[in-house]
């Protein structure tokens, strides 16, 4: 992996180097419009953190109650159904911003691993199938191994490859995998499979809870799993995990020569956002309870990377945040939603030129105790004009004069 | 709790670019610990942590015979040269000599076209960067190549998770390892910044961080590996006179807390006032391998770097 070093890469004079570092230090300083917000969030202390996270959790499992006008997406679309695709494709976000926005692999093809869950809760529970079938809530970790292995397969032989070649290499097995399903009779290509199975349990009138068209439990489910995902995810992310994940997105050379086993890391990062986007498809194929080649297209992969990049990469908030509101524009406002990748399109690039961070760019927390790192750095300083000025010794060359 | 708060809050502010009350603005006021040319203070936590098998002044690195052709080109030609352990060597030549490609082959970058670099009797050819930095070969780079979006202390933490042993599973359920990993590498991180001088700015984002400070952080970062040898790439490209002064002292007290320096430097009267030993690159071949005195008066670097006078002309 010898590919750019510092040797052959064209060296600006020193000078230049350290006035393009001044200049950008000061040009990247943290601006926008929620800067105070999230200094003012740091700076809580994480009890009073856990509390209005807990605010947040317990609108998130009020929401499909929440049903009145600007909001819901009634009466176009059942609401507790909307909540429930908005929390799947937040998931799928939260999994694709792990290979994208922390480990800086561009994925376009992460909609394979959403086939990929979806057709093993599909293959295992329909009647359909003529395979061994187990209960749903199984299918859920099966899929994320199954997934997982999917992903570790891929990602073995591409990770080699960087930025663009990786990107086209993962367009293609999205792809391969969505034909697969189309040409292998086990796969039952359109026709599919129907009666995809439910978590137990039955209402007083003999309906299942889980039924297919009610949306309210299918949501809590999902919004748990994502709080459990996200609970994990964070703990990654204030680990070596995390650091050598963004490390790598920074500068994957530096990062091999500080240390980092790249290759190793990145792999990791393909399986575990391989198996979220299995576990996502499990769940997306139970809802449903149809699961046939027709979902698993290239537009879904865009949709997904869409979702990330707009709720701003590499940040899980923001990814659950992009991912509901890609599910949520086209049902709200039902009008519109054939022109749904017009409109993402014009929005992705507005949000580009105006703030291509994506709209929370928070920075993320990449250490589990860094707040006993402030308590290193003395308090009292000496005040700026106080300090003796430096008598700038008169400029020799250097070489031996 | 409200102490912390308003660090935070203090650390947030953004660095001024120019102090209007000095009229150099090269001059860097957010930095008032590091007083000209004289060595920081021997920081408690920043020395070498490392089990070293050889004796200070015995060969910890061997380089041995080292070419490395690209295509028709020979970069390097058959140069041998050891580092001693607890000196600081320096590397020198004119531009396009060999030493960043001597460097690039000590730390796997480059595969040597033959020839062999030996840390403690190990060779390091063949092996992976990642494994070689383990092993004990850090280094930093000539235009500095930090990992942007990380804080200062985090940019250090990955050079100490080179050390670390928590596995991905261990991390995701935060075992006793990750927690007691991560609870000692605050502490080494922000005794490896203060070492350098630069803890105040432990929570800014390493790209915001002024050029001095940049280079200092890649040092420490290098550091943090906890390295049995420490190669600088130029480290003092682009400083004025002062902040060398500055640079030389560090580099004298890196190696006073127990560390090895190899350093490549175009600047004769740092390399001159920090090394002990030096060794002299030109096209690709070892020139000259003295003390910095000798160096000085050998007639044959004076040439490499001055030119020889053409008498037949005059």
């Amino acid at each position: 992996m010898s590919t750019s070093s510092d040797g052959p890469r064209p060296l600006p004079t020193a000078e230049a180097a350290r006035e393009a570092i001044e200049t950008e230090s000061v040009a990247t300083l943290r601006r926008g419009p929620f800067r105070g917000l999230r200094e003012r969030w740091n700076g809580l202390s994480r009890p009073t953190q856990w509390a209005w996270m807990l605010i947040v959790v317990v609108i998130a499992y009020a929401m499909p109650y929440l049903n009145f006008f600007p909001l819901s997406t009634a009466p176009g679309n059942d609401w507790p159904l909307a909540l429930f695709a908005m929390a799947v494709y937040a998931l799928v976000a939260v999994g694709l911003n792990v290979v994208v926005g922390y480990a800086g692999l561009l994925d376009l093809g992460y909609v394979a691993f959403f086939a990929v869950g979806s057709y093993t809760a599909a293959m295992f529970t329909s009647p359909d199938s003529p395979y061994l079938k187990i209960p749903y809530l199984w299918t859920l970790p099966l899929a994320m191994v199954i997934a997982m292995i999917f992903g570790v397969v891929l990602g073995v032989p591409t990770l080699r490859l960087r930025g663009d070649y990786l990107a086209i290499v993962t367009l293609g097995f999205g792809e391969i995998v969505r034909i697969l399903a189309t040409i292998i009779p086990a796969m039952k290509g359109q026709v599919g499979f129907q009666n995809v199975g439910r978590p137990p349990g039955e209402g007083p009138n003999g309906i299942p809870i889980f039924a297919n068209s009610n949306g309210t439990p299918w949501y809590w489910l999902t919004v748990t799993i994502l709080i459990i995902i996200l609970l994990l995810a964070g703990n990654l992310e204030r680990s070596r995990v995390g650091r050598a994940w963004i490390a790598i997105r920074e500068d994957e050379d530096a990062a091999e020569t500080m240390g980092v086993p790249t290759f190793k890391y990145k792999v990791w990062a393909f399986a575990i956002g391989a198996s979220v986007g299995g576990l996502s498809g499990a769940l997306f194929a139970g809802q449903v309870g149809f699961v046939n080649n027709q979902k698993f297209d290239v537009q879904t992969s865009i949709l997904f990377l869409a979702a990330v990049v707009l709720g701003g990469t590499g940040n899980k908030v923001g990814a659950i945040l992009g991912g509901a509101i890609v599910a949520y524009i086209p049902l709200r406002f039902t009008a519109v939603a054939d022109y749904k990748y017009l409109i993402f399109g014009v929005a992705l690039v507005i949000l580009m030129i105006y703030r291509s961070q994506g709209l929370i760019p928070a920075k993320m927390r990449l250490m589990a105790y860094s707040r006993k790192a402030v308590e290193w750095v003395a308090p009292p300083k000496v005040p700026r004009g106080a300090e003796p000025p430096r008598t700038p010794t008169p400029r020799t060359e250097g070489g031996a004069s | 709790m409200n102490d912390e708060n308003e660090n935070l809050a203090a650390d947030a502010t953004p660095e001024p670019v120019t102090d209007p009350a000095s009229a150099d603005p090269i001059v860097d006021a957010a930095e008032p610990d590091i007083v000209p040319g004289e060595a920081p203070p021997l920081v408690e936590g920043a020395e070498s942590e490392r089990e070293i098998e050889v004796a200070v002044g015995e060969k910890l690195v061997e380089v041995k015979n080292l070419t490395i052709r690209f295509g028709g080109l020979t970069a390097l030609d058959d140069v041998s040269f050891d580092i001693r352990r607890g000196e600081i060597l320096g590397l020198i030549g004119p531009n396009g000599a060999g030493k960043t490609t001597c460097f690039n082959a000590m730390t796997g970058v480059y595969r040597p076209t033959s020839g062999d670099v030996l840390l403690e009797g190990q060779s390091v050819k063949g092996r992976k960067q990642h494994q070689i930095t383990r092993m004990g070969l850090a280094r930093t780079f000539q235009n500095i190549r930090l990992f942007g979006e990380m804080t200062a202390l985090e940019n250090v933490v990955v050079g100490l998770d080179a050390r670390h042993r928590t596995s991905v599973p261990g991390a995701l359920v935060r075992s006793p390892r990750h927690i007691r990993e991560e609870r000692s590498s605050v502490d080494r991180a922000m005794a490896l910044l203060d070492f350098v001088g630069i803890a105040q700015h432990s929570q800014k984002r390493s790209r915001d961080l002024s050029y001095g400070s940049q280079r200092r952080l890649e040092i420490a970062r290098a550091l943090a590996t906890d390295p049995k040898l420490l190669c600088l790439d130029e480290p003092a490209a682009g400083f004025n006179p002062a902040e060398k002064e500055d640079l030389m002292a560090l580099i004298r007290s890196i190696r006073d807390e127990g560390y090895t320096v190899l350093l490549i430097e175009h600047d004769m009267k740092l390399v001159m006032g920090v090394t002990d030993r030096i060794v002299v690159l030109e096209f690709g071949k070892k020139l000259a391998d003295d003390l910095p005195a000798a160096i000085r008066d050998d007639p044959r670097v004076i040439a490499a770097y001055l030119g020889v006078p053409e008498d037949d002309v005059a």
